[in-house]
């Protein structure tokens, strides 16, 4: 039986590894990519307490994150496309548009 | 053997994730990240969630990581390549995620109550009909809120990708 602590610290690693590249890296498609990483970590989570907690909702949970990403992915493409179709560039530092 | 495999699975997990985010090339980001999602769906196995893992290769791998690739496809990713990390120093960022990992597990490792070898409490009976009753039972208005939301990113997406503005 793999202990609870195992499944946390995979999910701390794939946790850090994807904000590692949402802060670092420049082309925004890999940023929306380490985005997913960053909420498949935190479902790994849910469910393995899910598990240890005999206990359905961490799967709920789950499926909710996973039909939500969905939802978050097709608006970030499309803003993605508009933005490429206006501005032709991908670089995340050159997009400063609102001064943020 | 459990231990075997989820060993097995997590290294395949943490080695695609590393290559998404060092790779220079999107397209090997996003075949390195389809990896990574088959690696933790598996893990949803050893965890006893089938039906989870089946909806993270349906959903992710089949329908969000295409969606990446076709938006690859469609638009030019040459001159992204270039330079893979923002320019400047990005010492900050690497100390505050250092940081971060280090105090998640600390915080994981000390504690005595995470450190459960068995679950504490054991379920039986069929599974995945007791997940389906729940969920549309106790967590109807949830399910319904989700449908909605995923109707008006659909919407959201259409309008905002389309080309001429009326």
């Amino acid at each position: 039986m793999v202990p609870l602590g195992w499944y946390i610290s995979l999910s701390v690693a794939l946790f850090v590894i994807g904000a590692a590249g949402v802060l670092l890296r420049r082309n925004i498609l890999v940023v929306l990519m380490s985005l997913e990483l960053l909420l498949n970590s935190v479902n790994i989570n849910f469910i393995a307490f899910g598990h240890y907690h005999a206990d359905f909702r961490g799967q709920i949970f789950a499926i909710f994150v996973i039909a939500i990403t969905a939802a978050e992915v097709a608006v970030a493409l499309g803003i993605l496309v508009a933005l490429v179709r206006n501005r032709a560039t991908l670089k995340i530092d050159d997009i400063t548009l609102m001064k943020g | 053997m459990d231990q075997g495999f989820f060993l097995l699975f997590a290294a395949g997990a943490v080695v695609t994730a590393l290559t998404v985010v060092l790779a220079r090339n999107p397209v090997h980001s996003a075949l390195a990240l389809m990896a990574c999602f088959l690696q933790i769906s598996a893990i949803f196995i050893l965890l006893e969630a089938p039906l989870l893992a089946v909806v993270q290769i349906f959903v992710y791998v089949g329908a969000i990581m295409v969606l990446f690739l076709f938006v690859i496809m469609m638009i030019d990713v040459r001159e992204a390549v270039l330079q893979r990390f923002l320019p400047g120093s990005n010492l900050p960022a690497l100390v505050l995620l250092v940081l971060l990992g280090v105090e998640m597990l600390v915080l994981v490792f000390r504690s005595d109550r995470l450190s459960a070898t068995a679950p504490i409490a054991t379920r039986g009976g069929d599974q995945i009909r007791q997940l389906s009753t729940t969920l549309f039972s106790d967590y109807l208005l949830p399910f319904e809120a989700a449908s909605i939301i995923l109707l008006a990113a659909l919407v959201g997406a259409i309008v905002l990708a389309r080309k001429e503005w009326p």
